[in-house]
């Protein structure tokens, strides 16, 4: 068993596979090379799978290639959640990751994954499983970055997500592209009885396109989907970033938060909650903040029921920093720039991220740097 | 401490203030009443220098230098504070973060924070749901901890429950007994009054500076006759509302 031999094995090892100009990158989408603060690691360069081990027993990560010859189950919920939507998914992709973490176990420190664009023009596919067995907790953050080198490059990434009965699994996603990388994430996540699936979106850096509309499908009774987002975008950047969730059971319920500066760039927020059956519940808050005349920001929160039992509710917000609340910094003390800067900082709050305390800060220190080099 | 002399203030195409004179020396906190939109606030925003309220004639001197031009940044590092009437949310700013920002001293945070019961707000979104109770105490709060010179209170207790009010009272008038420091203080209610002692107030109608006297007194005089008598006072006829 893959856990039970990486046991034996020194935290770090995953630094042997770094270069040192991909150091900076990959820490700025959470790659820990030290593994210190992480449970498991996963880094695959372009199509090839770099290092994959697990630190503790009862967390299984691998190359889903491997994982597909290996492990029987994996078969099984390869394409499942696609199939169950109907939906077609590519098949010609190369690697990605393969995470299940066992019944019952509770993984205090996250799990990390990293795809990263190596090479020039590269067009990276991949497809992800992720399986949080019955009763399991774990945290898995996951970093797509790209090279220096990476021109023009673009990612594909398939991911599908189940979530068992009674578990939980807080994914946070960091994208740390390039201006003109183009990317698209097609994901869709299974969600059982009282399982509760949240998934963060935090995207800081330029990047050329993102399309992506990650979809949640709550068929046991008590599930909960949370989707988080933090999105700064660059000018010249276009990230069209949506989410639905569909509440097909009793008790089942969305929520939906997304927030975004436009520095001049072009975001297209979508969420779109569906209630499929009665006593459901869902949420939308879209807010966004233009800082340029140039910046773009569509909020498209949409709402559908089938049924007469249900709250769904919205807010969305689009505006330009109000003057108030800069004279009223300013009335404290603080210069108009700090006054504008604590303000940004605030409403990209990582807070919305419900994120243990050590993962929050990490995440904090990213967005700090991030939001450095704009202000 | 604070000269203002012949002021007129615009806000947008309209004339809020005109022709307005008083000083305020420092030790000797002042009152300012009047009617609802007789432009009280307008004058405090006017000293503060908060964008849209355009000085069209006069000057506004603080510490012996005209502060026309400055920023409202400048004024405050000058030694002039403000306490708002509604201060805005500011989602994802925690009032904790301005405590800091305002005092490097743990301890008198931690002093003010419990003697004005804000434990709990520290690390809440500043005004985001606070009652109003709440945001008068956390006004107070911020302006203590900024510690200025000439303290602009608007209001300051407005909505806040008669307990409240004493504590915020007994706070504020310790604040002010610091030798050097002094106030221009509107209210409506008066219950300040019971706390903070002045001698100097003044009242405004239409955007000018009428009568003068003890505030005590004019209050009264204010509750029994409203505020037409205090057109009918001498200093009408001469217009020469020279408060000291």
């Amino acid at each position: 068993m893959i856990s039970a031999r990486s046991v034996r094995m020194s935290r770090g090892e995953i630094a042997k596979h770094i270069e040192a100009a991909e150091q900076d990158i990959l820490a700025s989408s959470g790659m820990d090379s030290s593994e210190g603060t992480r449970s498991a690691s996963f880094l695959q360069k372009d199509s090839h799978v770099s290092f994959s081990r697990s630190l503790i027993p009862g967390v299984d990560i691998l190359d889903i290639r491997e994982a597909l010859e290996k492990i029987p189950e994996a078969k099984e919920y390869y394409g499942k959640a696609f199939t169950a939507l109907k939906r077609e998914f590519p098949r010609d992709t190369e690697g990605g990751y393969f995470i299940r973490v066992r019944k019952g176990m509770t993984v205090e420190l996250p799990i990390q994954a990293c795809l990263f664009l190596k090479s020039q023009g590269f067009k990276q596919k991949v497809h992800n499983i992720v399986i949080i067995e019955e009763g399991a907790k774990a945290y898995l953050i996951t970093g797509c970055s790209a090279s220096a080198a990476a021109q023009e490059a673009s990612h594909l990434g398939i991911s599908e997500f189940f979530v068992k009965k009674g578990a939980f699994l807080n994914f946070t996603m960091i994208h740390s592209w390039r201006e003109d990388v183009s990317v698209k994430p097609m994901s869709i996540s299974l969600i059982d009885e009282d399982a509760t699936f949240i998934s963060n979106y935090v995207c800081l850096r330029p990047v050329k396109e993102i399309v992506m509309y990650p979809t949640s499908v709550l068929s046991g009774k008590g599930g909960r989907a949370v989707y988080n987002s933090l999105i700064l975008s660059h000018p010249n950047s276009l990230q069209d970033v949506g989410s639905r969730a569909i509440l097909a059971a009793e008790n089942t319920q969305a929520e939906m938060i997304a927030r975004s500066v436009s520095l001049g760039g072009n975001v297209i927020n979508r969420a779109h909650i569906k209630a499929e059956h009665a006593q459901t519940k869902g949420h939308i808050e879209c807010r966004g903040l233009v800082l340029t005349e140039k910046g773009h920001i569509h909020a498209i929160p949409e709402m559908e029921s089938d049924v007469r039992d249900v709250d769904l509710s919205h807010e969305a917000a689009i505006g330009k920093i109000r003057k108030e609340e800069i004279e009223y910094l300013c009335s404290r003390g603080f210069s108009r720039d700090q006054a504008q800067s604590i303000i940004v900082r605030g409403f990209m709050d990582v807070n919305i991220l419900g994120l243990p305390e050590m993962l929050r800060k990490e995440i904090e220190g990213i967005e700090e740097k991030n939001l450095q080099s704009s202000f | 401490m604070l000269e203002v002399n012949n002021l007129s203030v615009r806000v947008g195409s309209k004339t809020i203030l005109k022709d307005i004179n008083f000083n305020i020396e420092k030790d000797v906190p002042a009152v300012l009443f009047g009617p609802n939109g007789s432009g009280k606030s307008t004058l405090l925003k006017a000293i503060m220098g908060f964008e849209g309220y355009s000085i069209s004639a006069g000057d506004i001197v603080f510490k012996g230098k005209k502060i026309n031009d400055k920023s409202i940044e400048e004024r405050v590092k000058m030694g002039l504070g403000i306490m708002y009437q509604h201060p805005p949310q500011i989602r994802g700013v925690k009032l904790a973060q301005i405590a800091h920002f305002l005092s490097d001293d743990p301890k008198h945070i931690a002093d003010l924070t419990a003697r004005l019961s804000l434990t709990d707000h520290l690390e809440r979104d500043i005004n985001m749901g606070f009652s109003g109770g709440e945001m008068k105490r956390s006004e107070l709060f911020q302006i203590l901890l900024q510690d200025p010179d000439l303290l602009l209170l608007d209001e300051p207790e407005s909505g806040v429950d008669l307990e409240n009010i004493s504590i915020m009272g007994t706070v504020l008038n310790e604040f002010l007994k610091t030798p050097g420091k002094s106030a221009l203080m509107i209210t409506h209610t008066g219950y300040i009054l019971d706390y903070v002692k002045s001698e100097n107030g003044c009242v405004m109608i239409e955007g000018k500076l009428w009568c003068v006297g003890n505030p005590k007194e004019m209050f009264e005089s204010i509750r029994e006759f409203g505020y037409d008598k205090c057109k009918e006072c001498s200093y009408v006829q001469g217009r020469d509302s020279k408060a000291h």
